[in-house]
């Protein structure tokens, strides 16, 4: 069964159509990239999927539960909402760490705050911050950030809060991992190390939907690739399908500009 | 000098009793007008339109215009359109009628500080939360609120050091602040009369006070400014 499932999705901002019926789905354990050019609609779908943007219709599901249908008005509520976005991590483009925190505090924070809710909260506490905590140092010391943590973001180069921010997805243990253009802020230099990481996580079968314009990495990463064009899905497929034989004239002039 | 001697004492006397009304103003202007400010600041970002608008002008109304004729239409005006003394008498009418003046003034400036404060803080920080299964009230007191505070405490400052200064303008409706008390003894006031300098010098009063708030505002800016 599919890990996610997003059926009809469709969205419109006052007059513009931005996405027109999405249609596409994601196994367990695999890697689509996204791919398409400027105001094509990647950013838009990314929003939807993590309920910051309301499609106007559409179905969300994730391993067979309903997230999230336009036409049943129960499942678009927002207090209902809250607890479905920890079905997706988002990964942004300009990072949005909280800059009065450190990069461990970071990423314990919202770990920290759901813990609140637990039942044994209040008896527990010390050993519950403890595993918050232990838990956030391994996943910054996964990301090569192991003597970073007490840093505050305006400490760290891009790149380093990049990985910190991947850090902080993580610490929440979403089923699908999303990344919007995670290294488009950053310098040249920088892009490696995040791409590094990134890389990593696909080969420990980390479920994510990248949305990137680093088309070898896109090529190298991932399991399927999907491009959209004007707020639509206009191919698909595998790497070697989408990259080495793109069927449609508008895929193939839209790669052209990548190849030197 | 014999008789200077012989009148400091007095004067300085006089001029605390002043001062105190002066400290007085001040601290309940700004106990009211931080949160006043607060509720005006949400008021002028709602989304209710008529809300909004209503806010937007009572605020250009009051920082369009100034404080000192403020403070004589909210003093004399009840009594002299209304017919009624809503202020009580005495200084203790002067006190209140003040004090409201100042409040709903200082409130219109602090609100505009905040909503500047809450508007410059980027939409990604709320989104970022948001995506983390924070709850609004969660982001805002987890989140953005420290952000905002640091962006605020600059401006405040300004404001809270005007508003030491600021608080003489009471003086328009017989407020006994201490420049009413300098004034005293230029008319005449216990056996002292036609002397000036008692004036000049509430200027000490004034320097000392505004030093010590600039030395503390400033050590509350050094203190958040571990983060970017
Ligand atoms: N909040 C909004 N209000 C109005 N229009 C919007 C809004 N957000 C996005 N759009 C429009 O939707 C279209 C798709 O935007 P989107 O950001 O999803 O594209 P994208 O594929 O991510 O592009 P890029 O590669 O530049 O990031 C654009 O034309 C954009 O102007
Ligand atoms: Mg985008």
């Amino acid at each position: 069964m599919a890990i996610l499932e997003v059926e009809h999705l469709s969205k419109t901002f006052e007059r513009t159509e931005v996405l027109k019926d999405i249609n596409f789905s994601l196994e367990k354990g695999q890697v689509v990239s996204l791919i398409g050019s400027s105001g094509s609609g990647k950013t838009t779908c990314l929003r939807c999927l993590n309920f910051l943007e309301r499609p106007d219709t559409g179905v969300i599901r994730v391993n067979g539960e309903t997230l999230f249908d336009a036409a049943d008005p129960v499942t678009t509520q927002e207090a209902a909402i809250r607890k479905k976005r920890l079905h997706f991590g988002l990964v942004f483009q300009s990072f949005n760490l909280f800059p009065q925190y450190t990069a461990l505090g970071n990423v314990m924070l919202a770990s920290e705050l759901l813990a609140r809710e637990r039942p044994d909260y209040k008896e527990n506490k010390r050993i519950i911050h403890e595993e918050i905590e232990h838990k956030a140092e391994v996943l910054l010391v996964q990301m090569g950030l192991g003597d970073r943590m007490k840093n505050y973001p305006h400490q760290l180069s891009g790149g380093q809060c990049q990985r910190v921010a991947i850090a902080r997805a993580l610490a929440l243990q979403p089923d699908i991992l999303c990344f919007d253009e995670p290294t488009s802020a950053l310098d040249p230099e920088l892009t490696g190390e995040v791409l590094r990481v990134i890389k990593e996580l696909a080969e420990q079968r980390t479920t994510m939907i990248i949305v990137t314009h680093e088309m070898a990495f896109a090529r190298d990463v991932s399991n399927h690739v999907i491009f959209m064009d004007d707020g639509r899905i206009l191919e698909e497929g595998t790497p070697e399908e989408v990259f080495g034989h793109p069927r449609e004239a508008r895929t193939q002039q839209f790669l052209g500009h990548y190849v030197q | 000098m014999e008789q200077f001697l012989e009148q400091f004492p007095i004067v300085v006397q006089s001029l605390n009793v002043g001062f105190l009304q002066t400290l007085k103003l001040f601290f309940v202007t700004l106990l009211g007008a931080v949160p006043l400010g607060l509720i005006i600041a949400f008021g002028s970002m709602s989304r209710f339109r008529p809300l909004s608008c209503f806010t937007k002008i009572v605020v250009w109304i009051i920082r369009g215009t100034p404080l000192m004729l403020q403070l004589l239409i909210i003093f004399y005006f009840p009594g002299l359109v209304l017919g009624k003394q809503i202020w009580g008498g005495g200084e203790a009418s002067r006190f209140l009628a003040s004090s409201v003046a100042f409040i709903f003034n200082y409130a219109c400036y602090f609100s505009e500080i905040y909503r500047g404060g809450i508007q410059s803080i980027p939409v990604g920080q709320e989104e970022a939360g948001l995506v983390l299964g924070m709850t609004r009230k969660q982001i805002f007191f987890k989140v953005t609120l420290l952000q905002m505070i640091k962006r605020i405490v600059p401006p405040i400052s300004n404001e809270i050091i005007t508003l030491v200064k600021d608080t003489s303008l009471a003086r328009i409706i017989a407020l006994q602040e201490i420049i009413w008390a300098g004034q005293a003894f230029m008319k005449g006031s216990q056996g002292i009369s036609g002397q000036i300098w008692p004036l000049f010098f509430t200027m000490v009063y004034y320097l000392i006070f505004s030093g010590l708030l600039t030395v503390l505002l400033g050590q509350l800016e050094k203190k958040l400014d571990y983060f970017r």
